[in-house]
């Protein structure tokens, strides 16, 4: 495991040339790359203001002025999927990189610190997997009511477990090899261990967890949208496009259809390209997710 | 064996336990007084004060967890405010129509997931194993909420075939059945690639085996070889995968049933939580997570009594 994780570091450049002839693997970092560039330049690309009202238009499919369609009230859809696009991308990013950090904390301090600290974390993560994701989310929002912030705190606090669980793993098998020992008979405190040498060898398995656990994320702030208890209408994220294409959907199909495509896109983009991932650099993550 | 069995239900129950506490601090921690909260601003004094003693609010904190704890485990989930009914019995009303819902979504992956493995198992990176492969990785894909609505798009809507709304006429079989087609099929849909490639990776895994090539040295097909000998052996990763992924499924049935307005717990939870009517809520979340834990133990137990090597891991 140690040589495998230190192995993995030295060989990048092989294992990128074996990453572009990855046909899955490449088709998933176009949409993965896809899925930024529109986000990011949104207000490039739409064609129109995501909260502009053009009643005439309202609910015709897709045409030369509404290259998508309009929604219930004439909005641009084609706009607001590129805004949305922005909500998708802010929790994305957010949720999986606080998570990423935290569960990569505490998998350390589990793996390396005393016995009744690590039983008492693994306690932790196990209560944490026992609630439901979405049943989690509407219990909480039932008491603080919907917000973006609380979607994203469920969403940290729901993914810490199946990464601190991993670098624990991998912490174990490092905690008693040579150079921690050696680095520790010279003195180096705890924190420069884990943070200088335990964290280089374990963190690039989590890096592909992390890619993998996009589309959860995704789906997860679509989906609560969705119902009503996420990002809010007027405010354009996928699931309020969804929300409201869903309750017109018998005399439009295309606000459903708009909404849904960019959001199956980029789970399938981001799943594609994290299992290309893991099966260049760690095949045994396999199972994992 | 036993030793496993006894160590693994109680971090179950310990892991209630510590659920049932993050809950109560969950409901305590929140900004403001429970009593306001629970019956809004309208409410006078004299209904506070009664709804307080009622709900045990006026006591101390370690008290009220302690009475919190003694009325989940003896089953009490509390008073729903509003109709002033048990909470536990309107629950368990609905928990039938929820578990059918999971089973028979449960159904669909397995009636087309393990197909779907074992003809991909047959011709390694054939065309038909590259096929399956693409299918798997897009059923993962697509969330299950999406395929809810674009089910109704299709079925119900274009082309008419299923009924969208509600659980089917009580005691009419095949109108049940009918209204379970689409709901479980998208709560389902997500499973079959998972289990696909489980079968899959286990099936080429058993097809390596001696017996295997000694079943083909007598000269049965290979069609006989997997269904009769390999299937039996490579569907053992499948019941762990489906214990892990029940709750998957318990969140998947949740969008499901609000989307086709369907009776169930995810239902309950979902109005209540507009209602605001959180004895409800709290009930509901609670009854999930035991039959959550209940479900994951079960399918530890099995696999532990099938495969001698999970039992070192606790």
């Amino acid at each position: 495991m140690t040589m495998d994780a230190v192995g993995t570091f030295r060989q990048r450049p092989e294992k990128l040339a074996l990453l572009l002839k990855n046909k899955q693997g490449m088709i998933g970092f176009v949409l993965v790359v896809a899925f930024f560039l529109s986000a990011l330049l949104a207000p490039f690309l739409a064609t129109h203001d995501p909260a502009q009202l053009d009643i005439p238009a309202r609910l015709t499919g897709p045409g030369a002025d509404h290259w998508l369609g309009a929604d219930q009230l004439g909005r641009d859809t084609y706009s607001r999927v590129l805004y949305g696009g922005r909500v998708a991308l802010k929790v994305a990013a957010i949720g999986v990189t606080l998570s990423l950090v935290i569960g990569l904390t505490l998998g350390m301090v589990a793996g390396y610190g005393p016995r009744w600290l690590d039983n008492a974390l693994l306690l932790l993560f196990d209560t944490i997997r026992s609630f439901p994701t979405i049943v989690l989310a509407l219990a909480a929002v039932s008491l603080l009511g919907p917000s973006l912030n609380l979607i994203l705190s469920i969403v940290i606090i729901t993914s810490i477990p199946s990464y601190a669980r991993l670098a624990r793993t991998s912490t174990l098998a490092l905690k008693n090899t040579e150079f921690i020992m050696a680095e520790r008979s010279l003195g180096a405190g705890t924190f420069r261990i884990l943070f200088r040498h335990v964290m280089p060898n374990v963190i690039g398995p989590l890096l592909i967890l992390a890619a993998m656990d996009v589309p959860v994320v995704v789906t997860i702030e679509a989906g609560l949208s969705f119902l009503g208890l996420g990002v809010l209408p007027p405010t354009a994220s996928w699931g309020t496009i969804l929300n409201e294409g869903y309750l017109v959907i018998r005399t439009s199909p295309w606000p459903v259809v708009a909404g849904g495509i960019p959001l199956v896109l980029t789970t399938l983009g981001f799943t594609l390209l994290g299992e290309a991932l893991r099966d260049i650099f760690d095949p045994k993550l396999r199972g994992i997710r | 064996m036993l030793i496993y069995i006894v160590k693994r239900i109680g971090l179950a129950v310990l892991i209630i336990l510590l659920a049932v506490l993050a809950l109560f601090v969950m409901l305590h921690s929140i900004p403001g007084d429970p009593v306001s909260i629970a019956l809004g601003p309208r409410a006078t004094p004299e209904i506070q004060a009664a709804y307080a003693a009622k709900m045990n609010l006026d006591k101390p904190l370690f008290t009220q967890f302690l009475i919190f704890l003694g009325n989940v485990l003896t089953g009490d989930l509390g008073t729903d405010v509003f109709s002033n009914r048990s909470v536990a019995k309107t629950l368990l009303g609905q928990l039938p129509y929820t578990i059918s819902l999971a089973v028979a979504s449960l159904g669909w992956a397995v009636a087309l997931g393990i197909p779907m493995g074992c003809i991909s198992a047959t011709k390694p990176n054939g065309w038909l194993d590259r096929i399956t492969g693409l299918v798997s990785i897009g059923t993962i894909a697509v969330p299950s909420f999406l395929v809810s609505i674009w089910a109704i798009l299709v079925f119900a809507i274009h082309l008419n075939i299923f009924p969208v709304i509600g659980a089917g006429d009580q005691g009419d079989l095949a109108d049940m059945a009918l209204h379970l087609v689409l709901p479980s099929f998208a709560v389902g849909l997500g499973w079959v690639g998972y289990l696909a490639r489980m079968v899959r990776a286990s099936m080429l895994e058993v097809m390596g085996e001696n017996y295997i090539r000694s079943a083909r040295a007598f000269g049965l097909t290979t069609q006989t070889i997997i269904y009769r000998y390999a299937l039996r052996v490579a569907i053992l990763p499948t019941i762990t995968l489906i214990g892990v992924g029940f709750g998957g499924l318990l969140s998947g049935t949740v969008f499901a049933e609000i989307i086709f307005a369907r009776p169930g717990i995810g239902k309950v939870i979902y109005d209540m939580v507009l209602n605001r009517n959180f004895p409800v809520v709290q009930g509901a979340v609670m009854m999930t997570v035991a039959l959550y834990a209940v479900v994951t133990l079960a399918s530890d137990i099995i696999v532990s009594i099938l495969d001698p090597r999970v039992r070192e891991s606790l």
